[in-house]
């Protein structure tokens, strides 16, 4: 089965620091993939690298095959990726519905229209995909005051606004409580089968990993040390040792500098 | 050669007030993340303060001790200042402490104007200092020496007082994270008060000191405020290596631009300054920004509706009431409404790129006066029919707003302002030095209206039928996926950039749209005055226009309109006061403490309050 967005070699080093260090993988299609790792293993610039945010070193990343790495965050989008933010990134004067509204004129190229009213486009549209994340109850209300959980399924329906083909999110239930946690995986599960898109995300929360992902990548101090299912990386000693502090990873280094 | 040294020389002891100014606006700036606009009005006083001490004290002694004792009194009046007009809106939303201090600037002109009298006052010669000395041949005023020397020292002094005093610690930890050191245990409102008591005191030391080289005079205020943000930017906000560089930088520059370049003195500085800021944008020794830093304070704007049956009533009623004006009131009304139906098209034009793009402009006034001189030029030089210069000048106002906006939309928050004045300040200086195309400060006259618009009550109607549909159109646009798209740019950038949304490029066409709204204006007031002079490109102009937005509510849709016709009515009110800018400043002050949602968000919250309007979103 052929993977829908592939990295090669990736690499990022700040100075001497390798943030993330010769990753390469495959999200294949309709799967859900987890990135784990512990603080700073690098999943976050990982993350930045594949939506344009930040420049890689070196590598390179393929979205259906077409090298898609140098271009910018919108062009990417437009290739049909779509992605959420660790924290969330609502425009906060706008309604709820009105946010995914947005989204949709940019997919139909008519955010330069002068003539129309903005709120009367692509309502029908912003409203299903509303319902699709449970918000449509709340579509009139104003962003500014809404929960953290709500402001997380708000962005989840702006980045299917464009009926990506890749959908990318990062720490997508960090924040939340762990009740809206589960639900939101579920909800991300269920999107997965429903609109055949394929979701790469990074979490911390383990219980949401291990009841969702179909399978789990782990990154150490940007390196990828393991990868399998749940049941693969729950009893992989590597695995173990960076998550429990059982020792060092790398034999040349001493274990006292990880804590 | 010696006449090579000596010009540095000149450049480097002029270079002295101009340091102390802008070092002082900068370390407010740093800590207080204010632009306080009021600093030149207290270099002003410095320089009043200190000529009256001279005459007062006598001799050397005298001499050195009013300088020290002027820059005290403008310290004590910097601390009052900021206790009694900025405490009060420190929460208050983002730039509109600017306000506040545009206020401070207008009563600081008139109670100069009552103390001192309209007079220049010539500045006494530094007692023992008063001759030249001969410098390879060349002369040099022994004052300019000692200039030299003293400006070190004060460098020196402040150098000391910011890496070696438990104060400077305090002001260099506040400049890089104020939150932290608030967490540490500082009590801010009075680091706050000292650093602005400082920052006033050296502005008021740099007045005193000029007084032999430039004397005191009323509009020494606003003639200083542009070098210094100049030199503030060039050098990086809160550095004060890069002001004392920038000074100098600026101040032999124009030594030697008054020598070989006579006629470009002040285009030159502006030069430098986009040179600078194209290559380093922020300024030579300052650093980046953090986006965000300058986020919205207060309340996040609520979403936009169409106007409610009740608004759009109240505008017809009042549309009505113009269209019958000419049968009832008198040309006088008319030639007032006239000017204020201009005035409420170039807000709302500003109101449009600040409130709905985020884009704070401090040089608005470049499109509105570069729409009228535009008109203007192609009148006196092309004889263009009025009707095809008219057309042709909110055009060019346009392009040279898309000139303008694509250079400072490289950077964002202050830096941003402050390149956005600097711009049109050259337009300004342009303008304003090149005599004779331009006619200068004699301006161009005779541009007046076709044939068939010369009557009065004609051309009240073509205003009022163009204004309004600018003004309508501007609000349309801001309800249009375009008007969305620029807001999604200012609420949240990244999320903009993530979904498709150049944001870069729906800016740049908002402040092109806005410069040909603002040109639009300039043309119908051009004709309508039959002159035009450069004051219409000034920073006192983009000010009005600033202070009318914030005024009448940056968060809401009439803001600019609204800010616009009650400003206007108020000019015409207080204008038959000798003092009435003592009074429009206190107001403005007034309204800044009191409603820092500005006039409409204000009226609404009050609606909202004894249940006039529902409260939304609750």
């Amino acid at each position: 089965m052929t993977s829908v967005l592939e990295t090669k070699h990736l690499t990022k080093s700040f100075g001497a620091i390798m943030a993330v260090d010769d990753v390469s993988f495959g999200l294949k299609k309709g799967e859900l993939l987890a990135l784990i790792g512990p603080n700073g293993a690098g999943k976050s610039t990982c993350f930045n690298m594949l939506m344009g945010q930040i420049t890689e070193t070196s590598g390179e990343v393929f979205l259906e095959g077409q090298k898609i790495n140098g271009l910018l965050p919108r062009q990417i989008w437009r290739k049909g990726v779509g992605r959420t933010f660790q924290i969330t990134s609502t425009y906060s004067s706008m309604t709820v519905i009105e946010n995914v509204q947005m989204a949709l004129l940019s997919h139909h190229n008519e955010i330069l229209r002068i003539f129309s009213y903005a709120t009367l486009k692509y309502r029908e549209e912003a409203m299903a995909l509303l319902e699709m994340v449970n918000m449509a109850d709340q579509a009139d209300r104003h962003c500014a005051v809404l929960a953290y959980g709500d402001l997380k399924r708000i962005e989840l329906a702006i980045a299917l606004a464009h009926d990506p083909s890749v959908l990318l999110m990062d720490e997508p239930t960090a924040g939340m409580a762990p009740k809206e946690r589960v639900e939101l995986m579920q909800l991300t599960a269920k999107i997965v089968e429903d609109r055949d898109v394929s979701v790469l995300f990074t979490e911390h929360d383990m219980d949401v990993v291990f009841a969702n992902a179909h399978r789990i990548m782990v990154l150490n101090r940007g390196r990828l040390i393991a990868e399998g299912n749940s049941e693969d990386i729950r009893n992989n000693s590597l695995v173990q040792d960076v998550y429990l502090g059982g020792g060092s990873v790398f034999a040349n280094e001493p274990s006292a500098k990880h804590a | 050669m010696e006449f090579f040294i000596a010009q540095i020389l000149t450049g480097l002891a002029n270079a002295s007030s101009l340091f102390l100014v802008a070092c002082g606006l900068s370390l407010i700036f740093g800590v207080t993340r204010i632009v306080n606009f009021a600093h030149g009005s207290l270099y002003m006083i410095g320089a009043y303060t200190g000529y009256t001490l001279m005459q007062v004290l006598p001799g050397a002694i005298g001499f050195w001790a009013a300088i020290i004792l002027a820059g005290l009194v403008v310290g004590i009046v910097g601390v009052l200042i900021e206790i009694l007009v900025l405490r009060p809106v420190y929460r208050a939303p983002e730039l509109f402490q600017l306000v506040a201090t545009f206020g401070v600037i207008l009563v600081i002109q008139d109670l100069a104007l009552m103390i001192w009298g309209p007079q220049d006052l010539l500045g006494p010669r530094a007692p023992g200092l008063r001759g030249v000395v001969r410098i390879l041949g060349e002369p040099i005023p022994k004052y300019d020496i000692a200039l030299l020397i003293i400006t070190p020292i004060i460098a020196l002094a402040l150098w000391y007082l910011m890496t070696q005093t438990r104060m400077g610690v305090l002001v260099r930890a506040a400049t890089q994270d104020r939150e932290m050191v608030g967490a540490l245990g500082v009590n801010q409102a009075w680091l706050f008060t000292g650093v602005f008591a400082l920052g006033s005191a050296l502005a008021g030391l740099g007045g005193a000191l000029q007084l032999p080289k430039g004397g005191a005079d009323l509009l020494m205020d606003f003639n200083i405020l542009a070098p210094v943000f100049v030199v503030v930017v060039i050098g990086g906000m809160g550095s004060l290596p890069g002001a004392y560089l920038a000074a100098i930088i600026i101040s032999v520059l124009n030594v030697f631009g008054v020598t070989y370049l006579p006629q470009s003195t002040l285009v030159l500085m502006f030069v430098v300054m986009i040179v600078v800021l194209m290559i380093r944008p922020y300024g030579l020794f300052g650093r980046e920004e953090v986006a965000g830093e300058h986020g919205q304070v207060g309340e996040p704007e609520r979403p936009i509706k169409p106007a409610s049956s009740v608004m759009r009533g109240i505008v017809v009623v009042l549309l009505i009431g113009f269209v019958f004006l000419p049968l009832g009131g008198s040309s006088y009304s008319l030639v007032f409404v006239t000017d204020m139906l201009i005035f409420c098209l170039f807000a709302a034009s500003l109101h449009f790129l600040l409130g709905t793009g985020g884009l704070v402009s401090f040089g608005h006034a470049a499109y509105f006066g570069g729409g009228a001189y535009i008109a203007a030029l192609l009148i006196t030089y092309s004889e263009t029919p009025m009707e095809i210069a008219f057309v042709l000048a909110p055009f060019g106002a346009g392009l040279t707003a898309l000139a303008i906006g694509w250079v400072c939309l490289r950077l964002t928050g202050v830096y941003f302002a402050m390149l956005t004045l600097a711009f049109a300040q050259l337009v300004w200086s342009l303008v304003f030095q090149w005599g004779s195309v331009t006619g200068g400060d004699d301006g161009l006259v005779n541009i007046w209206p076709a044939e068939w618009l010369k009557p009065t009550v004609t051309y009240f109607y073509f205003v009022l039928i163009l204004s309004v549909a600018g003004i309508l159109l501007l609000r349309h646009v801001q309800h249009s996926p375009f008007g969305f798209a620029l807001r999604a740019a200012r609420d949240s950038h990244r999320q903009a950039e993530a979904t498709g949304i150049n944001t870069r490029q729906i800016q740049l066409i908002a402040f092109g749209f806005a410069g040909f709204m603002g040109g639009l204006a300039g043309a119908m007031f051009v004709f309508s005055k039959g002159s035009v002079f450069p004051n219409e490109l000034e920073i006192a102009r983009s000010f009005d226009a600033l202070i009318v937005v914030f005024l009448g509510g940056v968060k809401t849709l009439a803001g600019g309109v609204v800010g616009a016709g009650f400003f206007k009515g108020l000019e015409e009110t207080l204008l038959r006061f000798e003092y009435w800018r003592l009074l429009m400043g206190l107001l403005i002050i007034f309204i800044v403490i009191a409603a820092p949602e500005g006039i409409v968000g204000s009226l609404r919250k009050g609606a909202e309050r004894i249940g006039l309007r529902r409260v939304e979103n609750q």
